[in-house]
């Protein structure tokens, strides 16, 4: 404080003001504040255990299961192969041209989301995304060598000894282990595994495989390891997304005010009826993977893991209180219930038209799939017919026209295929570049799982064309089985 | 302005923004986001420094990779080039037939033989290669000068009365009207003559009249019956295509003032597996002939 001089008192005229932008007054930058998940037990934290086995069995092992396909396709049973433009899946085999199939799944998907989200609420974000998945395992590892929370906060705010770097380095190192097996496997999607491995640790193999691998290294790392629930609550649109979805019968974690409040720590006060069931333990919080307070109501950052729940029962069982007081339960329910009058929330929640037209879109593009997956054909024939001569007149006065086909053999094995025309009276075709007799059907080998494209000439006299038009079809058949596909063509009759 | 505005709810400041009842909270912005943002500025300076980036005068700073585009296609096409070796010796070891004989061959030099085409021959032949008044149509069946593979190769390294090629194809028809060889008479009744031998519309009495001066003047080349000759370029007159018309006028024109097409020899142009997948392609184009059989076209029936 500067005394200022008698004098000057007169002279200057204060001001009671602050700038807007005071440092102090504001943090335009905020650093993540950490979060130490304790370990809790129970019900949802034993699903979440099975949830998490099975998916990464499902992603580790699935590009290693094989599937015989005979000696012309790959024996992978899921393989999606970009250079070859195919997609394989078990007994399915996808060329670019059926990726309808792929949007049908996406559709499936997107209806299935839905359907969850109304019934059981955010179960996505809270069991099955990979981030919650791989953030779980992350802590995993953190909780074996660090201890639990206190430890892991004693730990982090201790000084830097011997011990703190053993163990960080140890969960680094095994971490980044994970992060690389996980990139690792992701490639094995896009090759065949066996080789692709063998390769890629030769240093044999693309360029683009270790790129990939790098990246998803990289952000395995980072997202599990470090930015953990900022991603669930910056980068993520689905809680936004899924958050619109709810409504006041879907399934959310819940603290039920009704029957907490108000908190006392105080057994006493309990048995008064002057307080809640809430014993404001904090248990909630300290168990939850995302940091915040459930007490605090329905918010954002929630991903519905329910481990404040698993964590909640647990003390409600050592207080001998009944169990529930945070629970599963629908935003009707919670608002009907008081503490004289608790309305529990059971399976009748699902029952309501929305989830059943939900259940009956899924289905109906499911089905639709289905069926269309089983009937579908194995050959196929384009057929794109000259415009630039649309006919030709030959010496002889004979039109000719000229086309090209295309013969899909979708199928693993080579193939013979008797081409022929339909129609057409008096017409005849030859194949380019063949120097057999004109006729009216020729037999043609394709490739195993091919499109075999070639060019046919197709003559008729001029007297038998009475319109501009004449149409008549291209049949192709299988010899050796019963597939037929077939194509409506026009022959142009020449100007002149 | 001096006094801030905290949202009830959360406590956190806003920004003043509202919207119907909505009011902006002013968030601080997480920090790992702010490094992000300094990580994009570094990766940036790199970018720059590795890469051509600031435009200079004539180029721009070349980068310490010295990654041009131009460069990368350039390798790019020699890699795909190199991929095609087999194929590409394939096409310079093997006599034509061998390679209309090979299916993947036979598809390369289609392919390559469309790509020429479209560069050198499409200005006369048409981009379908159907010609026009005066430039053959190369689809259909009707060859001047021959249509097995030999031939159109000949026809396309030689040219036609290109006079700078030794072994060009040479012929040439008498202007019987300008020259004064026939009057104009005679010539009206060899036109008339001329549309009889493919069934085309005509004055009988004329053509019987002009048969007479056909077989003295035109027959030496056409050929009695009207099927021409190809060792000399004499078009076949008795068939359904017409290089410069069908009509009386026209032949009357060209029976006076003559015809002379003339093609370049393209075998100082354009190498010789260049000329191979043009052959190729043009004979595929659904009039190539056989070689042995070297089958005139049917009269007119």
């Amino acid at each position: 404080m500067l005394k200022s001089v008698g004098s000057a008192d007169e002279q200057v005229d204060r001001v009671d003001v602050e700038a807007v932008n005071k440092k102090e007054n504001r943090t335009l930058y905020q650093a993540r504040i950490k979060v130490f998940p304790k370990r809790v037990s129970g019900t949802f934290r034993r699903l979440k255990w099975y949830v998490m086995a099975l998916t990464l069995t499902i992603y580790y092992i699935t590009p290693w299961i094989r599937w015989d396909r005979g000696p012309y396709a790959p024996d992978q049973a899921v393989l999606v192969d970009i250079p070859g433009r195919r997609f394989y899946f078990f007994f399915i085999e996808i060329w670019p041209q059926e990726f309808y199939y792929i949007a049908g799944l996406l559709i499936m998907a997107g209806v299935g989301l839905f359907l969850v989200t109304s019934t059981v609420g955010r179960a996505w974000c809270g069991y099955t995304c990979p981030q919650t998945v791989w953030v779980d395992l992350f802590l995993v590892v953190e909780r074996a060598i660090e201890g639990d929370r206190n430890a892991r906060i004693k730990l982090d705010k201790g000084p830097w000894t011997g011990d703190k770097i053993t163990k960080r380095v140890s969960k680094h190192a095994i971490w980044l282990m994970i992060a690389v097996a996980t990139g690792g496997a992701w490639i094995f999607y896009f090759a065949d595994a066996p080789t692709l491995a063998r390769n890629f640790v030769a240093f044999d193999a693309p360029a683009v495989a270790y790129a990939t691998v790098g990246i998803l290294t990289a952000t395995t790392y980072i997202f599990g390891g470090f930015l953990r629930e900022q991603v669930c609550t910056y980068m993520c649109p689905w809680p936004r997304i899924q958050g619109a979805m709810l409504d006041e019968d879907s399934l959310t974690v819940t603290y039920n005010d009704w029957r907490g409040e108000p908190r006392s720590r105080h057994r006493k006060s309990v048995s008064d009826g002057l307080a809640g069931d809430c014993v404001d333990c904090n248990q909630c919080v300290a168990a939850c993977p995302m940091g915040i307070d459930i007490r605090d109501g329905q918010q954002l950052e929630c991903i519905t893991c329910a481990l404040c729940i698993d964590a909640c029962d647990s003390v409600m069982d050592k207080v001998g209180s009944p169990r529930g007081l945070i629970s599963y339960s629908t935003l009707q329910d919670y608002n009907a219930s008081t503490r004289d009058a608790p309305k529990h929330t059971g399976l009748s929640s699902f029952i309501r038209p929305r989830t059943f037209v939900y259940t009956a879109l899924w289905s109906l593009v499911g089905l639709a799939m289905l069926y269309a997956l089983l009937t579908r054909d194995r050959l196929d024939i384009n057929v794109l017919h000259d415009r630039n001569p649309l006919a030709v007149v030959l010496s002889d006065g004979t039109v000719r026209n000229g086309y090209t086909i295309k013969i899909l053999n979708m199928k693993a094995e080579p193939r013979t295929f008797s081409v022929s025309m339909e129609g057409l009276i008096g017409g005849s075709m030859t194949l380019s570049g063949n120097d057999a007799a004109a006729a009216r059907s020729f037999d043609l080998d394709v490739a195993p799982d091919v499109m075999r494209s070639i060019k046919v000439y197709v003559s008729a006299p001029r007297s038998t064309l009475e319109t501009e038009e004449t149409g008549f079809r291209f049949v192709v058949t299988d010899k050796a089985g019963d597939e037929t596909a077939a194509y409506d063509a026009n022959f142009a009759r020449a100007n002149r | 302005m001096s006094e801030k505005e905290h949202d009830e709810f959360s406590g956190t400041e806003t920004t003043g923004h509202e919207w119907d009842g909505i009011k902006e909270l002013n968030s601080p912005l997480p920090r790992w986001w702010l490094w992000t943002f300094y990580a994009t500025i570094i990766w940036g300076i790199g970018y720059m420094i590795l890469y051509p980036a600031w435009p200079l005068i004539e180029s721009a700073t070349p980068g310490l990779l010295g990654w041009s585009s131009r460069a990368e296609l350039t390798e790019e096409i020699a890699a795909a080039r190199d991929e095609q070796r087999e194929l590409r010796e394939g096409i310079d070891n093997n006599p034509l037939a061998a390679i209309r004989a090979d299916q993947d061959l036979f598809q390369f030099a289609v392919a390559g033989g469309r790509s020429a085409f479209a560069v050198n021959c499409i200005q006369c032949h048409g981009s379908g290669a159907a010609g026009d008044v005066g430039y053959p149509n190369l689809n259909d069946d009707a060859w001047l000068w021959g249509g097995t593979l030999d031939d159109i190769y000949h026809s396309i390294r030689h040219g036609i009365r290109f006079e700078d090629d030794d072994q060009t194809h040479y012929s040439e028809m008498p202007a019987f009207g300008r020259d004064e060889l026939l009057d104009k008479d005679q010539i009206s009744d060899v036109a008339d003559y001329v549309l009889s031998l493919s069934g085309l519309d005509h004055d009988s009495a004329a053509a019987a009249r002009g048969q007479a001066v056909y077989q003295q003047e035109c027959s030496i080349c056409h050929m009695e019956d009207g099927s021409g000759d190809r060792t000399q370029g004499a078009p076949a007159l008795n068939d359904a295509i017409w290089l410069h018309g069908g009509d009386k006028d026209t032949i009357v024109d060209v029976v006076t003032n003559s015809r002379r097409g003339v093609m370049p020899a393209w075998g100082n142009r354009l190498d010789d597996a260049t000329i191979k997948k043009l052959t190729i392609y043009v004979h595929a184009l659904g009039g190539g002939e056989q070689e042995a059989s070297n089958q005139s076209p049917e009269g007119g029936e």
